[in-house]
């Protein structure tokens, strides 16, 4: 747990650094803390969800100008006589205006797809800018200033070597939160938004949430910071709160590694020491007083940006000798009680039928009236020739595309209109052709994320880690099914190191965690070798005796022979045959169709 | 407001909706030729006025020393490059031919005696001097770059642009600068005034458009990087270097830049930092066409001259945050018609 001594060792030095620093020193000291808290926040939404914002100055300039309004005006409004300017009010204040900004803003550019989230928050980064200037209540671009220090426990805390505690134990525990959250069910759905969005719907995962839940918690960080620093300075204009230090922010994130929430810290300290340094050093060289150190930082971004993209951050990780590597993956103790299980239907009930499906892109018709019917305890194995027309079948068999004609009945009921997401509600799982996996996730949280919604508790739980016992339960789960398709000894492993093979039987493992009463197989066997196709071809037999309905997308014809109950054969988006292995095998229609017809 | 004012607003509105109209057409041009969000574009439209407020002030533009420096770096690597592989007669004589052309221009901006030159030889220095300057950015910064994620490539311009205005603020100093117009004399219509700069601006620029435009559906050269925006790929396969198609595209938008503030730089005193603003303007353009369309893109940028002439009159303080928030239900409108589901890394 060399780590943990780590965190301990600059803890100390920390609480200490007041006592020996001169006051500049803590001044830098106190704006890498105010500056580390909104990374973090960034670190959350740019390097862990995938969504760049280059807004965020506009949400620190919120919580900044709400409390420096409410404590300086002459007249509060009514309702808020009895706060008497406080900035304990100020900052609640502030934190309501802003999330109650931010889940508007969220709302708008959430659902921006590629290029256009980071232009929208440009955007509106630049709007709001523009509005702190503008209104002459909030002092025009001269600002506010004579702001009341902050108080605590009877402390005045006008004196930066005192303020510095209140920032850097904020910052710590808005460290301590985050990485709570990250580590967590909750956690593992925001993990999944950076280039598993798909997956994570099929498996459950409110993504449009999960994105919105750390849009939120970036822009609150975000505001803590802006009232703390209103409250140092004292005074607020609308410089600091602009689109350069929003680019600023992003920036610092960027070099410090933008994946961890170390980084966060790291990223804030280095920019703010070097463009300090800058500051002083380059009027010296290059004559005058202009602000040549964008100059510099500019370029050195680019820099990372061609060499290392990660940041910082992890290229120390990878110096750090391997014993310091943070190795407390959690243990998984057997005592917790297992999960409750979904009744499995009765056997032979039917459970999926699509009913004269047929699918039109345009002119060409994927699918034609295709019929099919799948019970419980049965293996179906849908076959066909290259461009037949079955991943368009499995899309809408699982939800993904709807049909043009027809209807697909899931447990009787129809799937039109239903979302992948209440599809997996229902009982629904399934594996994906191209393997979709979190490369840098391990096994276990891999499969933990297909048990997402067999958990209940949420953010604030997760944030506090007060769920542990259900996150057993969950973990559990996940380990149980892995040693189930014999995956057991991979627990820890990183995800994307596993062989292709691997991979596809990890994908039937998260599916099982969700505890379906389907599953949809989408050539499970591609990539396996002959052993390891015996292995799951055994694990599919006994899910199948456990109740279990099974559809399957196969090239592999052994594999498919000795395997299913029944097959249907497509070819050109419509079902030539249907019938038992042999049967099929024998039928002139599917030999023409896969050896050409003799002529 | 009466016919007068309004008037007066919108040739404002025209003047500045042309200007970003050029802007726009830049960055949709090099988005999807490259990819890259050319956020830096406006600096190239204060290079250009800042270097011919200079010139007409009678001083050396020290825009040279960049453009120096940038074609030493350039022919470095590219030695470097030789040495590593083997001598290439044709690439040496491509060296010496870039050397020579920077020592040129340099020896003409500091022989000649730029304030008393006709106009029409400022602006083509000024020009010569710029445009060199956008491949010369491609090939070091975003050349080694060419298959990052998307992400990548905006924070690189976005850097760009800081390292750019830092540049610029060493290199023309914090005073803002005008220069003269093209021509003084104004025109009545009517019982309407119209300035000359005003025509000026769009005539230039309606005549710029058309020429991108004949370039494009005309020539071999247009056609290939044609090919390069609708399949990057393919176009590879055909044998049209991405390299060639990067570097084109970024000497056409350095040169619309530039020209653009060439145009503008009579009408509005221009400071270092004021490219930003400018080219966000065109920005919204493009993305009005959804970063696809060339003409909605240019009908979309004068619109967001319009819209800001009139605010002026309206509610001038609030000018920026109308045109700014504008762009949000565009964002979204856009975002709902554009059919990625997932955006896999």
């Amino acid at each position: 747990m060399k780590s943990r001594n780590l965190i301990i060792i600059v803890l100390v030095i920390l609480a200490i650094a007041p006592q020996v620093l001169p006051t500049f020193q803590i001044t830098l000291l106190n704006y890498i803390g105010l500056y580390a808290l909104v990374v973090l926040g960034l670190v959350l939404l740019t390097g862990v969800g995938g969504m760049t914002s280059f807004g965020q100055a506009a949400f620190v300039g919120l919580g900044a100008y709400s409390s420096a309004y409410l404590t300086t005006t002459e007249q509060l409004p009514s309702w808020l006589a009895w706060s008497a300017g406080s900035p304990w009010v100020g900052l609640l204040i502030g934190l309501l205006l802003t999330a109650a900004v931010a889940l508007f803003l969220g709302a708008l550019t959430l659902k921006l797809s590629g290029h256009y989230l980071p232009l929208g928050t440009i955007a509106w980064g630049i709007s709001l800018y523009y509005l702190f200037g503008t209104m002459s209540s909030m002092g025009g671009y001269t600002g506010i200033s004579g702001l009341p220090s902050l108080s605590l426990f009877g402390v005045l805390l006008d004196k930066g070597e005192k303020i510095y505690y209140l920032i850097w134990a904020i910052l710590m525990v808005a460290v301590w939160i985050t990485s709570n959250l990250l580590n967590s069910r909750e956690g593992r759905a925001i993990r999944a938004l950076k280039g598993g969005q798909l997956m994570a719907e099929s498996m459950g995962v409110n993504t449009f949430r999960s994105k919105m839940v750390i849009f939120l918690i970036s822009a609150l960080f975000a505001a803590i910071s802006g009232w703390l620093y209103a409250h140092t300075q004292r005074f607020v204009n609308p410089t600091p709160f602009g689109l350069s230090m929003g680019i600023d922010y992003l920036f610092m994130a960027l070099v410090g590694g933008v994946g961890s929430v170390w980084g966060a810290l790291l990223g804030a300290g280095i920019l703010t020491m070097l463009k300090q340094w800058l500051q002083d050093w380059l009027p010296l060289v290059m004559g005058g007083n202009g602000q040549y150190e964008a100059i510099v930082l500019g370029l050195l971004i680019i820099f990372m940006m061609q060499r290392s993209p990660g940041g910082i951050w992890p290229l120390l990780v990878k110096l750090a000798p391997a014993s310091w590597r943070n190795q407390n993956h959690i243990k998984i103790t057997s005592s917790a009680a297992e999960l409750p299980r979904r009744d499995l239907p009765q056997k032979g009930k039917l459970i999926l039928e699509a009913c004269n499906v047929t699918r039109r892109f345009g002119g060409l018709v994927a699918n034609n009236q295709m019929n099919l019917k799948l019970h419980a305890g049965e293996v179906l194995a849908l076959i066909g020739p290259n461009g037949a027309g079955k991943s368009t079948m499995f899309n809408q068999l699982s939800a993904v595309d709807t049909p043009s004609d027809g209807e697909i009945l899931f447990l009787n009921q129809s799937l039109k209109g239903k979302s992948s997401r209440q599809v997996a509600h229902m009982g629904m799982s399934r594996t994906f052709q191209h393997v979709k996996l979190l490369a840098t996730m391990t096994v276990l949280e891999n499969v933990a994320l297909g048990a997402h919604l067999r958990g209940n508790k949420g953010i604030i739980s997760s944030a506090l880690h007060i769920e542990r016992e259900e996150e057993q339960r969950l973990l559990q789960e996940a380990q149980y099914q892995l040693e189930r398709v014999g995956l057991g000894e991979h627990l820890y492993t990183e995800a994307g190191s596993l062989s292709l093979g691997q991979q596809r039987i990890l994908e039937i493992a998260r599916a099982l965690c969700a505890d379906p009463c389907v599953l949809l197989l989408d050539e499970p066997a591609a990539g396996l070798r002959h052993k390891e196709k015996q292995a799951l071809a055994e694990l599919l037999k006994k899910l199948r005796q456990e109740g279990l309905a099974i559809l399957l997308v196969e090239h592999d014809m052994d594999f498919v022979m000795n395997l299913a109950d029944r097959i249907v054969v497509m070819e050109f988006g419509e079902k030539i045959a249907e019938g038992l292995p042999e049967e099929v095998q024998s039928n002139p229609a599917v030999l023409e169709a896969y050896l050409g017809g003799a002529e | 407001m009466n016919f007068q004012i309004a008037t007066l607003l919108g040739q404002d509105g025209l003047t500045n909706g042309a200007i970003y109209a050029l802007l726009a057409l830049s960055i949709l041009l090099v988005f999807t030729v490259t990819r890259i969000l050319l956020i830096p574009l406006g600096e190239f439209v204060t290079f250009g006025a800042l270097t011919m407020a200079a010139m007409q002030m009678g001083k050396t533009p020290k825009l040279e020393w960049l453009l120096l420096g940038l074609v030493l770096i350039d022919c470095a690597l590219d030695v470097y490059q030789q040495i590593k592989r083997h001598i290439d007669r044709n690439k040496m004589k491509m060296i010496a031919l870039k050397l020579g052309y920077a020592v040129i221009i340099i020896a003409l901006l500091n022989n000649l005696s730029l304030s008393e030159i006709p106009m029409i030889a400022q602006i083509a220095l000024t020009l010569c001097l710029i445009v060199p300057i956008g491949p010369i950015i491609y090939r070091l910064f975003f050349q080694p770059l060419a298959d990052a994620p998307a992400l990548v490539l905006l924070i690189v311009s976005i850097a760009l642009h800081v390292t750019m205005v830092g540049v610029g603020l060493l290199l023309f100093g914090p005073e803002g600068a005008r220069t003269q117009p093209f021509s003084d004399t104004g025109f009545r219509l009517g019982a309407v005034m119209l300035k000359s700069q005003t025509l000026w601006v769009i005539l230039v620029s309606i005549f710029l458009i058309v020429a991108l435009f004949i370039a494009f559906e005309r020539t071999l050269y247009g056609k290939a990087l044609r090919a390069t925006a609708v399949n990057r790929m393919g176009a590879r396969l055909q044998g049209i270097s991405p390299i060639f198609a990067g570097k084109a595209t970024f000497a056409l938008a350095a040169f619309i830049g530039s020209a653009s503030g060439i145009l503008i730089a009579p009408i509005t005193t221009l400071y270092y930092d004021s490219g930003f603003i400018i080219s966000l303007k065109g920005f919204v353009g493009a993305i009005i066409g959804g970063l696809v369309s060339y003409p909605i893109a240019a009908i979309g940028a004068v619109a967001v001259g319009m819209i800001e002439a009139f605010s002026i009159f309206w509610a001038s303080n609030y000018k920026e945050i109308i045109v700014f928030t504008l762009i949000i239900p565009f964002l979204i409108w856009r975002s709902m018609n554009s059919h990625n589901v997932e955006d896999d890394e």
